[in-house]
């Protein structure tokens, strides 16, 4: 080969080196502004809301101070989950787990896979080509729904945020019961002996040619680069899902009254749980989206089981997702997945509101 | 020449890396035959799980997110 194509400046090993020290250098620099900024968010949002012309202490006053306060925070936090999460996933592909889970037919394989489908990284664009991997290698349909469903259940930028905005205790709830509804309802569906709602050219693939991808080498420096190009493309993606939750947050902090919260959200009416079900499956945004209005819900008044329940089917049941999954599963499957999860989420809202 | 097929339902990644296939070949002066494959059952077959995926005659060389481009040029005249 002789033709000189790619810059020479990062190839020889010295100038690796050099390269290596300016992204890591980089990176915390980044990070510890993006610290140091976390820290000054409160003076900062007092002082915005203090140039509008309008009492603090008014519904208008708080709604602006929810919303400048929420802005940059969240979009900190996101930045720095995104990040991490983005350089840790790239340690796993769904190549690796799909080679895990092969083979894995016992009871483990459930928790086994919702494990995974936190921890490996895949867009619900190929979320198809995803299944199919799966279930042509013989891994179980529930094992393969378990990963399904726990991925944007228990996913990290959710989490995360609900540490950052509402506090661990409730993150930690949520972690532990999501994470219990994925094995579960993966368990479930798998004894139902679903394979037969599977549209017919799924089932009659044989089992697919496991190709054995080569392994690329990864350095630091390429995983870095990984997390960079995760924040580039999803805080760029969700930037205005972010800004619509935490306007919709600002709106209810400002001006809804307690009492009206506490008749439609709290814990004594029975029907505020499958009620918050059944407007969060259409709902359609991720969880950087629905943090801040979990956050407002919460801070006035509303059950903590009605809202977990709200947030979990806006967050694992979208209906996008299920057209997706239309071009593998019957619709007779799809309402029997839907029915399972929605029984997970329902049993859990129910159990918080008596317990609290 | 060589016969690249780009594997992708159609989101904006898979089209970004289809562009540069078709770029690094002809930098390199190659002539590339790139298809498109969007059909899920062809991409699955393929063993292909995590989109873009690329193989050069017949052979899986990259699944995942968008390619290096410097890897990819490996891949093309290897």
């Amino acid at each position: 080969m002789t033709i000189e194509t790619h810059d020479t400046a990062t190839d020889t090993p010295a100038d690796r080196g050099l390269d290596d020290w300016r992204w890591v250098l980089g990176v915390s620099l980044a990070g510890l502004v993006l610290y140091v900024l976390y820290g000054q968010l409160i003076p900062f949002s007092e002082w915005v809301t203090g140039l509008f012309p309008v009492d603090r202490e008014s519904h208008t006053g708080e709604a602006i101070a929810f919303f400048v306060y929420d802005v940059p925070k969240v979009l900190i936090l996101l930045t720095g989950i995104v990040f991490v999460t983005g350089v840790l996933r790239s340690w796993f592909s769904p190549e690796k787990t799909r080679a895990i889970l092969a083979g894995k037919s016992q009871i483990w394989g459930y928790p086994l896979a919702a494990a995974l489908g936190v921890l490996t990284p895949f867009c619900s664009c190929s979320s198809v080509p995803l299944f199919i991997g799966f279930v042509s290698a013989g891994i179980p349909l529930g094992v393969t729904f378990s990963f399904l469903i726990a991925g944007p259940m228990v996913g990290p930028v959710g989490l995360g945020l609900l540490y950052g905005l509402v506090g661990w205790q409730i993150a930690t709830i949520y972690l532990v019961f999501g994470f219990s509804i994925a094995t579960g309802a993966g368990f479930v569906l798998g004894r139902m002996g679903l394979e037969r709602y599977l549209q017919d050219w799924v089932r009659e693939l044989n089992a697919g040619p496991v190709s054995a991808l080569p392994e690329e080498s990864l350095t630091l420096v390429d995983r870095l680069r990984i997390g960079l190009e995760q924040v580039r493309e999803i805080v760029g993606k969700v930037w205005i899902w972010v800004l619509v939750g935490i306007g919709i947050g600002a709106a209810i902090h400002g001006y809804v009254p307690e009492e009206l919260m506490l008749r439609i959200m709290g814990g004594e009416a029975w029907w505020s749980v499958p009620a918050a079900v059944v407007v969060g499956v259409p709902m359609y945004t991720n969880a950087a989206g629905v943090i801040p209005i979990v956050e407002a819900l919460l801070g006035k008044g509303a059950a903590l089981g009605t809202t977990l329940a709200f947030m979990m089917s806006v967050i694992a049941l979208s209906l996008p997702e299920m057209i997706i999954l239309k071009q593998v599963l019957t619709l007779r499957l799809i309402a029997i997945f839907l029915a399972v999860v929605a029984s997970g989420i329902l049993a859990t809202g129910f159990l918080f509101n008596a317990l609290l | 020449m060589k016969n690249v097929k780009v594997y992708g339902p159609g989101c904006k990644r898979c089209e970004a890396t289809e562009t540069m296939v078709k770029e690094v070949a002809a930098k390199l002066g190659m002539e590339v035959a790139v298809e498109k494959v969007s059909n899920p059952r062809e991409i699955a077959m393929a063993g292909v799980m995590s989109t873009p995926g690329i193989s050069v005659d017949g052979k899986l060389v990259h699944a995942g997110g968008l390619p290096d481009a410097a890897k990819l040029e490996g891949w093309l005249t290897a």
